[in-house]
């Protein structure tokens, strides 16, 4: 019983942080309808950002250590802005395909240049938060897996609040109704695509400093697998719904973590997309998402 | 007399052979290079007829092409003793057996993920075929009878000159001659319009399991190829980044063209040499070099509007 509890614990910590990127790739495929493979590596960008601010912002408190995590929101936002206007802006209303490659090509640049940039070898994270070990009876929780869910839920009301309760929010959801429609009442589309992505890099770069902290070694091409995990994620919630893809990624991350305690641990990545393929045959418009009619 | 194409296809074959006979004379490192163009050909050709005439997207190439790789080095190097005496110690025999072997299985593979998976469409099935490519990988890591992740070793150097071509000859071929039959042309009219193919009693689902079989297998022969060409294979070497290569083969060829994919396999093949002395520069080079083109010539870089297109 102990032991379920405490992988419980673990996998919702790791599952938030999962859920965190895909509301990323979730939100931009509402809007621009296509896979943002570039997000991961924005996840990862926002680690390093992490690792060279923390000693300059004075981590190791709570406060310095809320510096560094909004920081590292703030320069993955406005990455995520920057790759939108150069590579994908000029590619409006070209085929999906076309975007794709080009956004496979912007997360190469980002692993690339980040190897460059950071050094290819991994990097210990520093640490962020005065860290203790709380114990509840058997169950040993670390102050790190509650400062992930303390930050995941008040960035997801905060998120939730955004598109719900914001002019720019109801633009957001306006657009990804109908694009078109959405220009004609006077949405400059643009700009909500814009902060789309800057919402969607936030979250992602929130997500970098909180994996890091749980797993403190950073290399430029961490970003791949989690993010391949959390793109899993936001189909397995249905690709476009916000709170689908918290619930996908929760689901993700606890189902990782018992997989990791039993004996097909070496088999924990692939059974992300082993999951992915079962919901895409049985599922396709995700666990939340409305099945859509093909019309001719 | 023969038809064009069968006599383009022998021609190929017999200078193969040729030029393979002298390959001792050769520079060997032109010699290695010009190994890899063979086998890049081989893979852009036979992911043309998904991705391009049939208008699927996979991105999971690599991973059966390891599927293939594996297979005929596992015939070779585990079973090579036992088996060679049997065809009268003649590598010539052997070596083919493997490889369509490893081309049989890679075809196996194609069927068991495309049948499932090829009801999704467009970026769906991207990711479904790259969740493929990569369990593949993991399973490979996971094999300890194939080297785990430390990879399998001691594959005997059997891929020559010849081999690599005239695999690579016959690839385009057979995806030429495919397309061109009464039944190929339903490979396009799928890619064209699902629903008008369907609605002319075309039944779309078997001609992209078809495309999706057939490309696997050459993806599996090619994967055989580089196995006997490095003597080395390694279950990293197979990931998403190499079905990436491969699909900006197909994709800078201008999808569904043939001749243009072949360049651009030759092309991408051969820039990477001159690029290797830049060092790290290379792959950032490369990723700029994707998203410039994506922006400024989607359609291909050997497309221009005096080139009729012939087969779409």
């Amino acid at each position: 019983m102990t032991e379920l509890l405490q992988q419980l614990i673990n996998g919702l910590s790791l599952g938030a942080i999962y859920a965190l990127i895909a509301l990323g790739y979730t939100m931009v495929y509402g809007v621009l309808r296509f896979i943002n493979f570039a997000h991961s590596d924005v996840f990862m960008i926002g680690s390093y950002v992490g690792f060279y601010l923390a000693p300059k912002l004075g981590a190791g408190s709570v406060l310095g250590g809320l510096a560094v995590l909004f920081s590292a929101m703030a320069a993955c936002a406005l990455l995520g802005v920057i790759i939108e206007k150069l590579a994908y802006k000029p590619l409006r209303n070209r085929s999906t395909l076309t975007v794709l490659i080009t956004a496979i090509g912007v997360s190469l640049l980002l692993q690339n240049g980040g190897q460059k940039l950071f050094g290819p070898n991994p990097r210990a994270f520093p640490k962020l938060f005065p860290e203790t070990q709380l114990h509840f009876g058997e169950l040993t929780v670390s102050s790190n897996q509650l400062i992930v869910l303390a930050v995941s839920i008040f960035l997801l009301v905060m998120l939730w609040w955004i598109v719900h309760r914001t002019r720019i929010g109801t633009a957001m959801r306006a657009l990804s109704f109908n694009a078109t429609a959405a220009s004609l009442v006077g949405i400059n589309n643009d700009a909500v695509i814009s902060f789309t992505f800057a919402l969607g890099s936030a979250l992602a770069g929130a997500g970098g400093i909180l994996y890091a902290m749980n797993y403190p070694s950073i290399d430029p091409l961490m970003g791949t697998l989690p993010g391949l995990k959390a793109f899993v994620a936001a189909v397995l919630g249905g690709i476009g719904n916000l709170p689908g893809a918290a619930l996908g990624g929760l689901l993700i991350g606890l189902v990782e973590t018992f997989i990791s305690g039993t004996r097909a641990s070496t088999f924990r990545d692939a059974i992300a997309f082993a999951i992915l393929i079962l919901i895409l045959l049985f599922r396709p418009a995700g666990l939340l998402g409305k099945m859509r009619v093909e019309k001719v | 007399m023969p038809p064009k194409s069968q006599l383009w296809l022998l021609a190929t074959l017999v200078v193969a052979g040729i030029v393979s006979a002298f390959s001792g004379r050769i520079d060997p490192y032109f010699l290695d290079v010009a190994m890899g163009v063979g086998i890049a050909v081989t893979l852009a050709a036979s992911l043309n007829l998904i991705n391009g005439f049939t208008g699927q997207f996979s991105l999971g190439h690599a991973g059966f092409m390891a599927v293939g790789a594996y297979s005929s080095a596992v015939i070779t190097t585990n079973f090579g003793p036992k088996l060679l005496p049997l065809v009268g110690g003649q590598v010539w025999i052997l070596f083919p057996i493997a490889l369509v072997v490893g081309g049989l299985l890679a075809a196996l593979a194609g069927l068991a993920v495309g049948a499932p998976s090829l009801r999704l469409k467009g970026d769906y099935l991207a990711i479904v075929t790259l969740g493929f490519g990569e369990i593949i990988k993991v399973i490979f890591q996971n094999v300890d009878a194939v080297g785990g992740a430390r990879g399998l070793v001691g594959i005997p150097n059997y891929t020559n000159l010849f081999w690599t071509f005239g695999v690579a000859a016959v690839t385009v071929y057979v995806v030429w001659a495919l397309l061109n039959s009464t039944y190929g042309r339903g490979f396009l009219a799928v890619a064209d319009d699902e629903v008008a193919a369907e609605a002319m009693g075309l039944n779309p689902t078997r001609y992209k399991i078809t495309a999706f079989v057939v490309g696997s297998f050459f993806a599996g022969v090619a994967g055989g190829l580089y196995a006997h060409l490095k003597g080395y294979l390694n279950p990293g070497g197979f990931d998403f980044n190499k079905s990436i290569e491969i699909v900006v083969m197909v994709i800078l060829g201008g999808m569904g063209r043939h001749v243009g994919v072949i360049l651009a396999a030759i092309l991408l093949t051969v820039v990477q040499e001159p690029l290797r002395q830049l060092g790290d520069w290379r792959m950032i080079l490369y990723s700029l070099l994707l998203i410039v083109l994506m922006i400024t010539r989607p359609q291909g870089l050997f497309v221009w509007p005096l080139w009729k297109k012939k087969n779409a």
